[in-house]
């Protein structure tokens, strides 16, 4: 079976939302941490839902909401989200109180929004939705997780125009602790440079980008989306190499049929070291582009990725922010590869749609 | 496709560590809930809580793990580990094995310490407290002390999560991803998730008294429970009787209200039906119903309604198996599947504790007494939590 991208949407540290211009004049940061572009959410929320709303919350449904009128859907088949951290502003606020109130006169409302559920839930509740709603909270490979449900739900054949999303959002207090934990870089950067500072850390980020799937392509869908793939600690390059060759062999591709290769390459010395030695040797022939400095390192940033990848499929043109090698020409067979952390390594395959 | 079988169980909770002591439990009629002795709270003595009878300590010295783990991963391993050694796959290198876990606050129990230094200066707070602070941390822990790496993922859906779960790793088969599946979840107290429900209001300051009419609320509980899900092909190769099969399974959305559910059970009315819709059966031939029935007036009333709903005039045996392990949020789908595997396999009904007086509003009531040994072909499991997400599980004879 093929699944087919039917429309996307993007909230992000880039004007990727509601903009044709893809990324053709990128926003400029000379920061260790990006936060999203934020649109004008009156027009998806209503005020008195969007006072109470946190950050994630408004992030997902409105990117939920336009995906959905992209694609012309009025009520999808599933929803679907992927978050690692879920709603940290809502569990940062409802801890606060504890400790700071001593466990006393404690308002509800935080704690109501921090479940992870709560971007599907509310996105289900605008739509009046009944439809099948889960929540993936793991780590590296949360927004991974969701498209897998998606395609399998998509392989039962009981449903359609699955909705599907990655999304996490930023905090000043889990910025600070990320960065205690030795995340993001010590001194700001400018992220259109970030490639270039050989030191540790990456710039944190944050955004929501959601997806419908469908198995009939229609005239403007995007991209088809070939299959997907993850592994927890590859070990070796070698083993990296040959887990890349394999899935790409199982879907009749050699190395030498993709045209470009997407990396999550994010700037941290500790962490790219990946991406080098694959660029010399697997990837040696390839055209090369990467994404994290555009939106910032963050445990669902390969959703950005896919939205990235999706839309040169569809737009027919690689942003020239976007290139670190090789031609920036259209291609048919996009290759996504991102890991976390170096401890969850993704792939996605994006192809153009066969007529 | 091809049917889903469940070749092993495991669990801990307020009633027990194992599967063994938690029937002997149920048989006994004895719940799990009593005062507060572990969290450190303003709660304590007020509130009843289901605690697992273990420190961490004891916990740790038990699973071989260090004592200044989340408690979260604690409980899951034990289960986890129960659950697998129950299975007794004889060649698991073989095949494609996965764990797929659920919980709703993960290292919670840790952060929320961490953050009583960390607010007072943003510099202190023991960064090892924080470090397993996501849902799927819990999950990677546990999944590489049972070398289940292969594959695994969190789910978080409030209080459904371990039946979305189970449902998950039933279709990673279905859909052939996997061959064996442990899947589960797990959540232990916290101050977090303790006040959280304080503050709305709906926690029984006495021992919950599930679909009566003078229910108060709910109390808390902790705990884990997982299913060893495993392919056709590999039921037919163990040398052992499966549990049951996993039939049926729906996942639907109220998309009533955030917390609350709609007074006519629309999520769940959607969740029992489709579950049956699924497997093929009629809501006559199911011969006991394991309730989400948590004891708040909210969530028994809309149950009570869509089972009304689905099952009128002829209700099968049912009951809350949460009056006597409390309600364990993340993990209570898991456990509450363990409870459902083993009736099928014993032929139990759980008693209903504390129930003496009728819904108004409902024609059926709760059963009352324990019995085994009784003919169960089919039994339904319900978790339904906040967002609205209901899940409903079938499980079937093998």
């Amino acid at each position: 079976m093929k699944i087919y991208i039917r429309s996307s949407a993007c909230i992000s540290a880039q004007e990727t939302f509601r903009n044709e211009s893809f990324l053709a004049r990128p926003v400029a940061y000379f920061r260790t941490c990006l936060n999203a572009v934020e649109p004008d959410y009156k027009e998806f929320i209503e005020p008195k839902l969007l006072r109470r709303m946190s950050h994630i919350i408004k992030m997902g449904v409105a990117a939920a909401a336009e995906c959905l009128n992209r694609g012309d859907i009025e009520m999808p088949g599933a929803i679907l989200t992927g978050t690692a951290y879920g709603c940290l502003e809502d569990t940062l606020a409802f801890i606060t109180r504890i400790v700071e109130q001593n466990e006393e006169m404690l308002p509800p409302t935080a704690f109501i929004q921090s479940t992870h559920n709560t971007v599907a839930a509310q996105i289900a509740l605008t739509l009046k939705c009944h439809q099948y709603n889960n929540t993936f909270v793991h780590k590296g490979i949360s927004f991974e997780s969701a498209l897998l449900d998606a395609m399998m739900l998509l392989n039962e054949g009981e449903t359609d125009n699955i909705l599907v999303g990655g999304m996490d959002e930023m905090t000043d207090t889990s910025f600070t602790i990320l960065s205690r934990l030795g995340l993001y870089k010590r001194q700001p950067v400018s992220n259109l440079d970030l490639y270039a500072s050989a030191s540790k850390g990456t710039i944190g980020g944050e955004g929501a980008a959601f997806f419908l799937l469908t198995d009939k392509a229609s005239e403007n869908s995007l991209a088809e989306l070939t299959a997907i793939r993850t592994i927890y600690k590859p070990g070796s390059e070698k083993d990296i190499q040959n887990w890349i060759i394999t899935f790409l062999a199982e879907n009749a591709l050699a190395v030498d049929d993709i045209g470009l290769v997407i990396t999550g390459r994010s700037g941290d010395v500790r962490q790219d070291n990946i991406y080098n030695e694959l660029n010399a040797s697997l990837f040696q022939n390839n055209a090369i582009a990467n994404y994290k400095h555009l939106c910032g390192d963050y445990p669902t940033s390969s959703a950005f990725a896919l939205w990235l990848a999706s839309n040169i499929i569809k737009n027919q043109t690689v942003p020239s922010v976007t290139v670190e090698r090789g031609e920036a020409a259209w291609t048919e067979k996009i290759l996504i590869y991102n890991h976390y952390q170096n401890i969850y390594h993704s792939l996605m395959l994006v192809s153009a749609i066969q007529q | 496709m091809s049917s889903v079988y469940v070749a092993g169980v495991g669990i801990i909770s307020a009633i027990g560590n194992n599967v063994a002591e938690n029937l002997a439990a149920f048989e006994r009629g004895e719940a799990g809930m009593g005062a507060i002795t572990m969290l450190d709270t303003m709660h304590r003595g007020k509130l009843p809580v289901a605690e697992v009878k273990l420190s961490n300590e004891e916990l740790a010295t038990m699973t071989g793990m260090p004592a200044d783990l989340s408690r979260t991963i604690l409980l899951s391993l034990v289960a986890a580990r129960e659950a697998f050694t129950d299975a007794a796959i004889p060649n698991p290198g073989s095949l494609r094995l996965g764990f797929v876990s659920a919980n709703t606050v993960g290292g919670m129990d840790k952060s929320e310490n961490f953050f009583i230094d960390f607010l007072a200066d943003s510099r202190k707070g023991k960064l090892k407290n924080v470090y397993d602070h996501e849902c799927g941390s819990v999950t990677e822990v546990v999944a590489g002390a049972l070398g289940l790496t292969g594959y695994m993922t969190t789910i978080s859906t409030a209080c459904s999560s371990s039946a979305n779960a189970i449902f998950y790793g039933a279709r990673l088969i279905k859909n052939n991803v996997l061959d064996v599946v442990v899947a589960g979840g797990t959540d232990a107290l916290t101050k977090f998730t303790l006040n959280g429900f304080n503050t709305l209001m709906i926690l029984d300051p006495e021992f919950c008294k599930p679909f009566d009419e003078h229910r108060q609320g709910l109390n808390l509980g902790e705990g884990a429970g997982y299913l060893v899900l495993v392919s056709e092909k590999v039921a037919k190769s163990l040398d052992k009787e499966m549990y049951c099969k996993l039939g049926g399974y729906s996942n639907s959305n109220d998309a009533y209200h955030q917390t609350a559910s709609s007074p006519d059970g629309t999520g769940s009315y959607l969740a029992m039906t489709g579950a049956l819709k699924k497997a093929g059966l009629q809501p006559s031939e199911i011969d006991y119903i394991n309730l989400h029935g948590t004891g708040t007036p909210n969530n028994d009333s809309s149950e009570g309604m869509a089972i009304k709903r689905v099952f009128d005039p002829k209700y099968p045996p049912m009951s809350s198996t949460k009056s006597f392990t409390g309600h364990t949020l993340g993990a209570s789908g898991g456990m509450e599947a363990v409870y459902s595997a083993l009736a099928i396999k014993h032929g139990i009904i759980y008693p209903n504790l504390r129930f003496q007086t009728p819904m108004s509003e409902l024609p059926f009531e709760p059963e009352k007494s324990f019995s085994k040994g009784r003919d169960l072909n089919h039994v339904m499991s319900n978790s339904f939590g906040f967002g609205g997400n209901c899940t409903s599980l079938i499980f079937s004879k093998a």
